[in-house]
């Protein structure tokens, strides 16, 4: 029988490493059609790799990583970039294309997978920086506008096509409060209205409290997952201490 | 001085006190530790330290600090300390200090003898050869693609490129090549002088700047200045993830970045060759006429009579292959960069220098075959 929710991200025995620097081992995990799933961990533990490999840019050491069912790393090149185009990439940094202005970054995606006309890519250009508040600034350089500016602007980009699955690197690094809430309500949003499944991956406890279906905790000292589950439930009923400390930002070191 | 600092106190068995006087600041100097370990470690029962510090005058964290490198030493000797003389602050600070435990070695080795860096070295070249040898394929790939139709070549950024790289370096070049004229002809008249042969410094100039160094100038100007770009532009974009937000587009950045560059400058090596080629006999010419006092019509007969087609064709095919050395160097080193500020002068000095190096290197090959096929 079929089941009723359908993995979209399936990982499976994941090993990460560094030439002979091992980061992760034995990652098992997955992610749901519309699910927002939050990769949680301490600084330098290896979440930032574990994305890479997620979205084509690392190559495991061992295991998979499948996508609907297709495992990626065991396909050739042109079936990786035929996957890779349903992905949405928001970078840390914004990673927009410097020499481009917010519209033909937003439009690039767009002349190069898809037929519309010139015109039509205008419009949708159009719409996106508005869906995340840069209507009217099309013709901006990134360097001429600010770093919050510049990862909405980077969103719009990362959801030009309508991706199925969106992955953001720590969405809120850098940010103030205000520009870091607006950018959870719009990861909320897009999961709500384009059933988009998304995959964050931070170590801001406001954001994961806030946007989070699923969390799962890396940890550097085993350099396994260590648990999975719900953000709050985690919270509440977790037996491990080094969950409990990060959730509470090392107020509750232990718990009975 | 060390002596007033530091009293030791031998009176109780197996303990040692020591007390501290005056000021422990950094800017007024800290007692080597290692002299007092030698100290300490003499009587060979001692096996508890305790400290007074009733004598201490103001201090900072130089005291803390030379209390955390004795208190580690005594642990490696297992020596207990007892704190309880110490003031109140340092207790705190040296407990902050001591909480953390010092991690093992980690996994990845740490051998610096000779033989290990000679071979490292040895490796690393080899791990270069071979990215090298993948980027020239994934060029020639790239390029397959690109006569099949099946790139996606923005032409307005190519335009831009070209712009810098051509009509952009027009000014230096004219500089650069107009001294180099002067130059040549500096030189040649000195020695023909002596043969009354003046007038052959129009032959000098002329087939010296247009077989050889009217490329060779232009090519070291290029490689300083667009190669250097080249490699810049791309490390930075490599920092910024920029390329990587290409490649999860699905798109090659070779394909989308180093293609139109090498393109633009195997374009824009000839033009520029020929430009200079001209600034440097008009050097020769001007210096020849006003300094050397030779007739302008004979040194323009003897520049059209001495440089022939041949010459012409050889100079161009060096331009040519510099071309193509200063834009693959360039991207190259920038594609490989690391991702730090650091990496991105690293990338643009390695794209320089290896651009130099493989321009002399090719000239020798040039001239030699040009010199075997005897053209």
């Amino acid at each position: 029988m079929e089941e009723f929710v359908k993995p979209v991200i399936q990982v499976k025995s994941l090993d990460l490493s560094y030439d002979d620097y091992v980061v992760m081992r034995n990652l098992n995990f997955s992610v749901n059609k519309g699910e927002i799933f939050i990769v949680m961990g301490v600084s330098g533990c290896g979440k930032s790799t574990l994305l890479k490999a997620l979205i084509g840019l690392k190559q495991p050491q061992a295991g998979e990583v499948l996508y609907n069912g297709v495992s990626f790393w065991a396909q050739d090149e042109i079936t990786q970039q035929k996957i890779m185009r349903g992905f949405g990439v928001l970078y840390q940094g914004g990673a927009l294309w410097s020499s481009f202005t917010l519209g033909e970054n937003v439009a690039l995606p767009l002349q190069l997978c898809s037929n519309l006309s010139a015109s039509q890519i205008r419009e949708i250009v159009e719409l996106k920086l508005a869906l995340v508040g840069l209507r009217g600034q099309v013709d901006f350089y990134p360097e001429q506008i600010s770093g919050g500016m510049r990862k909405r602007a980077a969103l719009a980009r990362a959801i030009a096509l309508d991706p199925e699955v969106i992955f953001f690197d720590e969405p809120s690094a850098g940010l103030d409060p205000l520009s870091s809430r607006m950018l959870d309500d719009l990861i909320l949003q897009l999961r709500n209205t384009l059933k988009a499944t998304i995959v964050v991956v931070s170590h801001e406890l406001a954001s994961i409290f806030a946007v989070g279906d699923k969390a799962a905790f890396l940890d550097t000292e085993s350099k396994s997952m260590v648990t999975i589950g719900a953000p709050k439930e985690l919270l509440a009923n977790s037996k491990d201490s080094r969950v409990i400390q990060f959730l509470t930002r090392g107020v509750n070191k232990e718990r009975g | 001085m060390p002596a007033e600092k530091i009293v030791l106190d031998y009176s109780k068995a197996k303990t040692l006190c020591i007390r501290l006087n005056g000021d422990w600041l950094i800017t007024t100097g800290i007692p080597k530790v290692n002299e007092v370990i030698e100290r300490i470690t003499q009587p060979k029962d001692i096996q508890q330290l305790a400290f007074d510090t009733s004598g201490i005058g103001k201090w900072d964290s130089g005291l803390v600090a030379f209390l955390f490198h004795l208190i580690r030493e005594c642990e490696h000797k297992h020596i207990g300390v007892d704190f309880q003389g110490l003031p109140s602050g340092a207790q705190k600070l040296l407990a902050l200090a001591l909480k953390i435990n010092e991690k093992a070695p980690t996994e990845r080795r740490q051998d610096n003898s000779f033989f290990i860096r000679v071979a490292d070295k040895a490796l690393k070249l080899t791990d270069n050869i071979l990215s090298l040898l993948n980027f020239l394929g994934e060029i020639a790939v790239a390029f397959g693609r690109l006569i099949m139709g099946r790139v996606y070549f923005r032409w307005d950024e190519f335009m831009v490129i070209l712009q810098h790289c051509g009509a952009d370096a027009l000014v230096l070049v004219s500089l650069i090549s107009v001294l180099v004229g002067i130059i040549l002809a500096f030189i040649g008249a000195s020695q023909l002088k002596l043969f009354g042969a003046q007038i052959y410094i129009a032959n000098i100039v002329g087939i010296g700047m247009v077989r050889v160094m009217g490329a060779m100038m232009a090519a070291i100007l290029i490689s300083g200045r667009t190669g250097a770009s080249f490699a810049a532009e791309l490390g930075l974009m490599q920092t910024n993830e920029e390329i990587d937000a290409l490649q999860t587009l699905g798109v090659s950045p070779v394909e989308f970045l180093v293609i139109p560059r090498i393109l633009a400058l195997v374009i824009m090596m000839p033009l520029l060759t020929l430009y200079a080629d001209l600034m440097g006999i008009l050097g020769g010419f001007i210096m020849s006429i006003t300094l050397l006092g030779l007739n302008p019509v004979e040194y323009w007969q003897h520049t059209l009579s001495s440089v022939t087609l041949s010459n012409l064709w050889v100079g161009l095919i060096h331009s040519f292959v510099f071309g193509i050395i200063i834009a693959v160097a360039g991207c190259f080193h920038g594609m490989q960069c690391r991702r730090s500020a650091s990496a991105v002068g690293e990338a643009t000095t390695a794209g320089v220098v290896s651009a130099i190096i493989s321009i002399v290197i090719a000239t020798a090959v040039i001239t030699f075959v040009c010199q075997v096929l005897g053209v």
